[in-house]
């Protein structure tokens, strides 16, 4: 069996996760406690107009019947309605699905460029002070609540010492930069609008690295424990005993199985950051899908629970089967292996 | 399948002093096993007791037990739980109140032991519901195989497409915020990684030569999984469950804070810690006395953790 027809079997067991999660989480938002077009009318509403309402969105219906057409619309991108936008979810998460990918997305490019070369220090200097404090730092790193790391950064950073601004994602008297990838980041550059890209980088910061933290002492758990097997490896030996430079050595040969290890939990590590984005948006204001799904959340609003639980597990499947096949490229004995098993 | 059942085979006729001398060696080996076993764990206690750092991850965890425990007797007012006192409004931490007050005048110190409480009983409560539920299916999963497998598995894949604190939010806002349902909804997303876990401990064990001479010895499986392979799977579990109470404990946490977990005046930390962000920045002490305790709670369970999977020598994942 080749690789590739591997990577197809991983993708036809996805799929029916992804479907029964749907049925699933539809489940468990129809039939919660609680009449949601009560609680869009509010108390003062009179029945008839709630028994309205309650037919336009199809609440009467059968549960799975519901399902069918919630489904036939999901097919025609139709999500439906939010009880609270008053607009389609899928308008909502279109506006809002940008902020958070560019957040995570920044998170993640940090998370690897700094737990990475941690990882790597700590096994090279494996049980000198610098393994030690990275170790502390790995354990305190995972151990923070979020939302805790971002007040403390906020207290510190922005009102203390007034270096960042305390939330929201561009200054507020900066018009957002013209919309062509809904990345502020990358939409101010293509605009050419310096002002804008050096706003939006200053508030990107506390969000990305509080988001980063846990994850950044994960990866760095794993990279020190991969390089220090390597280190062992005979081939390493080898080339060391044969006067191999140590440079050399350490960024050609090493640095390479040290960044497969790391591939190994980025799957794992994007369902943190997707996890994480709920606190950190609310806490930083930041205006994305998350910060979106926590009002979808306390509201009950749920067309928007559904759309938001939905969209975030395409985005979890989509990641963990990209990194399947960059590990695939990247290790051959992986490839193999797959090959190998299912011959 | 072999042709030949293990009962079609007469066991050899003993004579009385060779069938004692069997039974001794037998008692014998019995005996030399359960001496290995304790000595196994005497070196475990000795390589955990050797490590600084988890010494002080199982002084943490035994420091909460006992705040949860004499909650009433430690804290400074006891009483604050309940009641509000408008008359001592926001005081900064001091001599008097050692972390400040809140906005109804409440100490904090007091309401942050007493959240000791909520937070363990959220770790322990899910951890025991996960496994309760995870680890049974993982068994059968794996021991049984075939299309049982492929159901369970299937199943477990579905709660495995989302990470596991966006569903357990998501189960969360459909519920009433109590402090039960906010462990029945972290427990929904939890069990499956057991399941997974033990399912492929199981699938790699149950081919070791002592369960393949077990099931040629004509035992019942359930027999062989309980008996043979669960002791096997023991020491990866009680190294995972440490971690991930800590874990849980910050789940709960963060239900809290954003105003899916438990409802105040219940004092739980996220929930306190999202209360007295309306005060930021002057009255940082509010949120920033939960939050430690939380960090040094979750980090307890996670140095503990540590230590006993370097002292058992086991690997997760």
């Amino acid at each position: 069996m080749r690789y590739r027809d591997y990577l197809i079997r991983r993708l036809l067991y996805t799929i029916p996760a992804l479907i029964g999660l749907s049925m699933l989480i539809f489940a468990i938002a129809r039939v919660m406690p609680g009449d949601p077009a009560r609680l869009a009318l509010g108390p003062e509403a009179s029945e008839e107009q709630v028994a309205k309402l309650r037919k336009e969105l199809g609440l009467d219906l059968p549960i799975h019947i519901q399902y069918v057409h919630y489904m036939r619309g999901v097919f025609q991108g139709k999500l439906g309605v939010s009880l609270y936008t008053n607009r389609d979810v899928i308008v909502d998460l279109k506006e809002y699905f940008p902020a958070t990918f560019e957040l995570v997305t920044v998170a993640m490019l940090l998370a690897v460029a700094v737990g990475v070369p941690l990882g790597i220090l700590s096994a090279m200097r494996k049980d000198r002070w610098e393994d030690h404090s990275t170790r502390v730092f790995a354990l305190s790193g995972v151990s923070m609540p979020r939302f805790w790391i971002g007040i403390l950064f906020q207290l510190v950073l922005a009102y203390h010492l007034g270096l960042l601004p305390v939330t929201g994602r561009m200054a507020a008297d900066l018009p957002a930069p013209a919309r062509i990838t809904g990345l502020y980041l990358v939409d101010s550059l293509l605009a050419g609008d310096f002002v804008a890209l050096k706003s939006s980088l200053l508030h990107i910061i506390m969000p990305a690295v509080t988001l980063s933290l846990s994850p950044i002492a994960q990866l760095m758990r794993v990279v020190r424990a991969s390089m220090i097997e390597q280190m062992r490896k005979g081939y390493i030996l080898t080339a060391r005993a044969n006067g191999m430079p140590e440079n050399l050595l350490v960024y050609k040969y090493m640095l390479k199985n040290a960044f497969i290890a790391a591939l190994t939990i980025i799957g794992l590590l994007y369902g943190f950051f997707l996890g994480g984005a709920f606190v950190v948006e609310t806490v930083f204001s930041w205006p994305g899908m998350a910060r979106y799904g926590v009002r979808a959340f306390i509201y009950k609003d749920f067309n928007a629970i559904i759309g938001v639980v939905l969209v975030i597990a395409v985005a979890y499947a989509v990641i963990n089967i990209l990194v399947d096949i960059a590990y695939g490229l990247l290790d051959p004995r992986i490839r193999l292996g797959a090959e190998a098993r299912e011959a | 399948m072999s042709k030949y059942r293990t009962s079609d085979v007469k066991a050899p006729r003993l004579n009385p002093e060779a069938q004692a001398q069997a039974v001794a060696l037998e008692e014998q080996r019995a005996a030399r096993s359960y001496g290995a076993r304790f000595e196994d764990l005497r070196r475990t206690l000795h390589r955990l007791r050797r490590s600084t750092l988890s010494l002080v991850g199982l002084a943490i965890v035994l420091g909460l037990i006992v705040l949860a425990i004499f909650a009433p007797q430690i804290a400074p007012y006891p009483e604050d739980i309940a009641t509000v006192h408008f008359e001592r409004t926001f005081q900064p931490p001091g001599r008097q109140y050692l972390f400040g007050t809140d906005e109804v005048g409440r100490d904090v110190l007091s309401r942050v032991i007493f959240g000791t409480r909520i937070s363990l009983s959220i770790g322990v409560a899910v951890l025991a519901i996960a496994l309760a539920i995870g680890v049974p299916l993982g068994l059968i999963a794996g021991y049984v195989g075939g299309p049982v497998n492929t159901i369970i598995m299937r199943l477990t894949d579905i709660f495995l497409a989302i990470p596991p604190v966006v569903l357990a939010m998501a189960v969360s806002a459909v519920l009433t915020p109590t402090l039960e349902n906010s462990i029945f909804a972290i427990a929904f997303s939890w069990w499956p990684w057991y399941t997974r876990l033990i399912q492929g401990q199981v699938l790699s064990i149950k081919e070791e030569t002592f369960v393949e001479a077990s099931r040629s010895a004509g035992a019942n499986p359930l027999y062989i999984t309980f008996k043979e392979i669960l002791p096997n799977v023991l020491t990866i579990l009680i190294v995972k469950v440490t971690l991930d109470i800590g874990y849980a404990v910050l789940t709960g946490a963060v239900l809290g804070f954003l105003g899916l977990g438990v409802r105040p005046p219940t004092p739980e930390w996220g929930t306190m810690a999202s209360k007295g962000r309306l005060h930021l920045p002057t009255r940082w002490w509010l949120t920033t006395f939960p939050g430690l305790a939380i960090f040094v709670t979750v980090l307890g369970f996670n140095l503990l953790g540590d230590g006993l999977r370097d002292a058992f020598d086991v690997e997760l994942e």
